[in-house]
């Protein structure tokens, strides 16, 4: 064996630090903590925007806030949480956790991974430099036409958001490409698909939604650049265009998308179940196909969003009765879920609650979701705070969750030191209590007619107080984030007492079976895989514990040469698209210039 | 497992296809969506401008400040023509393709220029074609019908272009001898996009230009 003369010779290599090699780095999970953190950041962001929200409509007739800077706050906190928050978060996980779940060196395109996450933090950052020329989106997050026409929307509002979402849709195309091709191409030697983790089957399925959902949005903005820039006429009613083409196209992407942002958290939950109920997944191959048929089937039911256009009773009924179906194979994925941990030996760790805190609210979620697949019922929901409610505990009690459930479980591997259990518990209470605090009471003020995307609203019409409950749960979300960091800071201070074993958690999966945090080369020797639970195979077979496994010098392991090319290609990518908005065709030319720079040495550099 | 070790940067593949060659088919994957969503769009708006030109009719359209009776803007004989070449262009790549993997350099270039050629061809075609019909009174923006004929066929221009350049980078490796037949796969992954431009191009042909 190669590796067995590897290990002890060299003294283990020490990593690389300082910035640079966090710009040209195309290691898969030094990426992944580059996208964590940006995305934390964004969500600490949206988080603020919210509270603002919430602080306006505490009160009835309150004039803390004018209804433009509403607006722009609404719009711009439904586009962070979303494109900003919650994608790249999943990305993170993509990203560290892909290869070595499947037992990989690195994802099959390093440098195109690189590239990814240069153009989403580039196009992150440019829609957030609207705030500060007071030119913040306002149209909400779908953008609805005519509300972003040249006419109704006249500034730059729009433009930034249009502009922003073409950059970051790019910035995920790349990345879908990438982790597709890592997962059919790059699992180790005896990983047959239907033995890869199930976080790792439904990421397969969310790329496949991205790479299928994303040119359609693309398509969609770029009409509405079009007509914002030149003065085509796409969703102009005067010259004959159709705004409701807009919703089409929107929503044909946007209920694929409300998957991409649920599939991967799904794929979270069901790893961390059965670790922390010491049993298998339950049904496995139902949860593959269900998360198989969720895709399918989300691609058939993007017209509930729009019962309110008057489509019909042949369309309302056909979109009723597919959304209705796809309730039953999330039903499946949920039964699963409680299949895991029904007689299991349940061992409450912080991951374990928020996992089992998704369910809950995921649960309650999904049933408001339902109800809005009746078109009547619907009619008297839309654009309620009854939707405000169904979409929070679906993004915030589904996502968010599992996401943090994921930190939580993946953090000693990720960082090499474990997080406070007790702060996690006082986490996971104070979030949950405080989150149903908040969005509860919308499903009551949302039946009683209360508008959302409205900057405030007249006393006496029976939901005062209620938003007044509203906006104290929502103050003690925002605490509960901080008890998060604390945790962080705070564990991270301590880390010496507390360093993370390999596998702390007595974990099923390939990533547990290597040093926390992983060397840069994650495997020495590739591990061989002969079930889903290729890790708790071996400790049977040993009859106890894996022993620790050593740190290796990494000599001869060849690995992909730094590059910052992605970057300078991202700025190209950028530059081209900025050019549609401020300084013309110019400006075109200058990111035609830099991007086809960018991308020629990028191609003909030694890839290592 | 040494074999893994040597192999590290590009191991065997889990299915044994081609790493880059299955991004490339992922690739042309989402790209169907991308025109699937600008070829449904036009047909959306199929009929519905409120002013002409039209494509197949003479119309009334505002030419030179007045409303006047305008000639239909297709010519089918020149379109037909430029799709011709361009499909050929597909199989010219298939021969050089067949030139690089035998090691027949001769074979490379010579028919990889006349992809290159081809290719040029038709971008020049549609340059022409649509300094013609802004002549006949089609701007960008004159109706729905010029904003989604223009969209669609020029995002499908903009990627014959870029297959244009990608294929004469490799032509230019050629030349230099740097596409010896175990490098074959750098002619084959532009050659996979290149015959995709070309499917695109024969589903927007009859629904654009032959369809009434």
């Amino acid at each position: 064996m190669a590796t067995s003369a590897l290990e002890h010779v060299h003294a283990p290599a020490a990593p690389k630090t300082g910035l640079w090699s966090w710009i040209t780095t195309v290691d898969h999970k030094r990426i992944g903590i580059l996208y964590g953190a940006s995305a934390f950041a964004f969500l600490l962001i949206g988080g603020l925007e919210a509270l603002l929200i919430r602080w306006q409509l505490r009160i009835p007739e309150n004039n803390f806030l004018s209804a433009e800077t509403y607006n722009q706050l609404f719009t711009m906190h439904g586009t962070t949480m979303i494109f900003l928050g919650v994608m790249p978060l999943s990305a993170m996980f993509f990203n560290y956790l892909i290869p070595l779940m499947i037992g990989a060196r690195d994802v099959a395109f390093p440098r195109l991974n690189a590239f990814s996450y240069w153009v989403f933090i580039l196009g992150g950052l440019f829609m957030n430099f609207s705030f500060l020329v007071n030119a913040a989106p306002n149209a909400g997050w779908f953008g609805y036409a005519n509300l972003t026409s040249k006419q109704f929307s006249p500034g730059l509002n729009v433009d930034f958001w249009v502009i922003g979402l073409q950059i970051l849709g790019i910035a995920s195309l790349a990345a879908a490409v990438n982790f597709l091709v890592t997962i059919v191409n790059f699992r180790a030697p005896g990983m047959k698909m239907m033995r890869m983790p199930m976080f790792v089957w439904m990421s397969l399925i969310t790329q496949v939604l991205l790479l299928l959902a994303f040119p359609v949005i693309t398509v969609a903005l770029v009409f509405l650049m079009l007509d914002r820039v030149f003065g085509t006429g796409f969703y102009v009613p005067a010259v004959g265009g159709d705004p409701i083409l807009w919703q089409h196209l929107f929503w044909i992407f946007g209920h694929p998308e409300v998957y991409i942002l649920i599939l991967p958290p799904f794929g979270i939950v069901s790893e961390i179940l059965p670790v922390f109920s010491r049993k298998p997944l339950f049904g496995y191959a139902a949860m593959v196909f269900s998360g198989t048929f969720i895709a399918f089937l989300g691609f058939g039911v993007w017209s509930h969003h729009m019962f309110a256009t008057g489509m019909g009773p042949v369309a309302d009924s056909v979109f009723s009765l597919t959304t209705m179906l796809i309730a039953v194979p999330t039903g499946v994925k949920i039964f699963n879920w409680i299949g895991t941990i029904w007689g299991g030996s349940l061992q409450m760790k912080t991951p374990m609650y928020f996992a089992l805190g998704f369910i809950a609210l995921f649960i309650i979620g999904g049933l408001s979701g339902v109800m809005h697949a009746s078109p009547p019922a619907d009619l008297q929901q839309t654009d309620t705070y009854f939707v405000v409610a169904h979409f929070h505990y679906v993004l915030f009690g589904g996502s968010i969750f599992a996401l943090l459930a994921g930190a939580y479980y993946w953090w000693p591997k990720m960082f090499g030191y474990m997080l406070d259990e007790g702060i996690g518990k006082l986490h996971f209470w104070v979030a949950f209590i405080s989150m149903n605090l908040t969005f509860f009471p919308m499903h009551f003020v949302g039946l009683h007619g209360m508008p959302r995307r409205t900057y405030t609203y007249p006393a006496g019409l029976g939901f005062d107080w209620l938003n007044m409950l509203q906006t104290i749960g929502s103050l003690i979300l925002g605490v509960s984030f901080l008890i998060f960091l604390w945790n962080i800071i705070r564990s991270y201070r301590g880390r010496a007492a507390n360093p993370a074993p390999a596998d702390p958690w007595n974990g099923a999966t390939l990533e547990w079976s290597i040093p926390s945090p992983p060397q840069e080369w994650n495997f020495a020797e590739l591990p061989e895989v002969h079930g889903r639970d290729p890790l708790w195979d071996l400790k049977r077979a040993r009859g106890g514990p894996l022993p620790e496994p050593p740190l290796v010098s990494g000599q001869g392991i060849h690995l992909p040469n730094p590059s910052y090319w992605p970057a300078v290609t991202a700025i190209g990518v950028g530059v081209v698209l900025i050019g549609f908005m401020a300084g013309g065709v110019v400006v075109n030319l200058i990111g035609v210039a830099i991007l086809f720079f960018g991308a020629f040495r990028w191609a003909f550099e030694p890839a290592g | 497992m040494s074999h893994a070790d040597a192999h590290a940067l590009h191991p065997p593949t889990s299915t044994g296809l081609d790493t880059r060659k299955l991004a490339i088919w992922t690739f042309i994957g989402s790209e169907c969506l991308f025109f699937a969503s600008l070829i449904s769009t036009y047909l959306v708006y199929h009929g519905k401008s409120l002013v002409g030109p039209l494509p197949h009719d003479a119309s009334q359209c505002l030419l030179d400040g007045r409303m006047q009776e305008c000639e239909a803007v297709f010519e089918i004989p020149l379109v037909t023509f430029g799709t011709a070449v361009l499909l050929f262009s597909s199989f010219f790549v298939v021969m050089a393709l067949n030139g690089a993997q035998t090691g027949n350099r001769k074979k490379l270039i010579g028919w990889l220029s006349a992809t290159v050629i081809g290719g040029l061809f038709f971008v020049g075609m549609q340059v022409y074609e649509f300094y013609h019909f802004y002549h006949k009174g089609l701007g960008y923006t004159t109706n729905l019908f010029s904003a989604s004929f223009y969209t669609l066929t020029g995002f499908h221009g903009t990627h014959v272009t870029l297959g244009v350049i990608w294929l004469a980078t490799v032509l230019v490796l050629a030349i230099r001898g740097k596409l010896p037949p175990e490098k074959a796969m750098n002619l084959e992954l532009a050659a996979l996009y290149w015959h995709f431009v070309d499917v695109v191009w024969i589903v927007i042909f009859p629904v654009v230009y032959l369809m009434r």
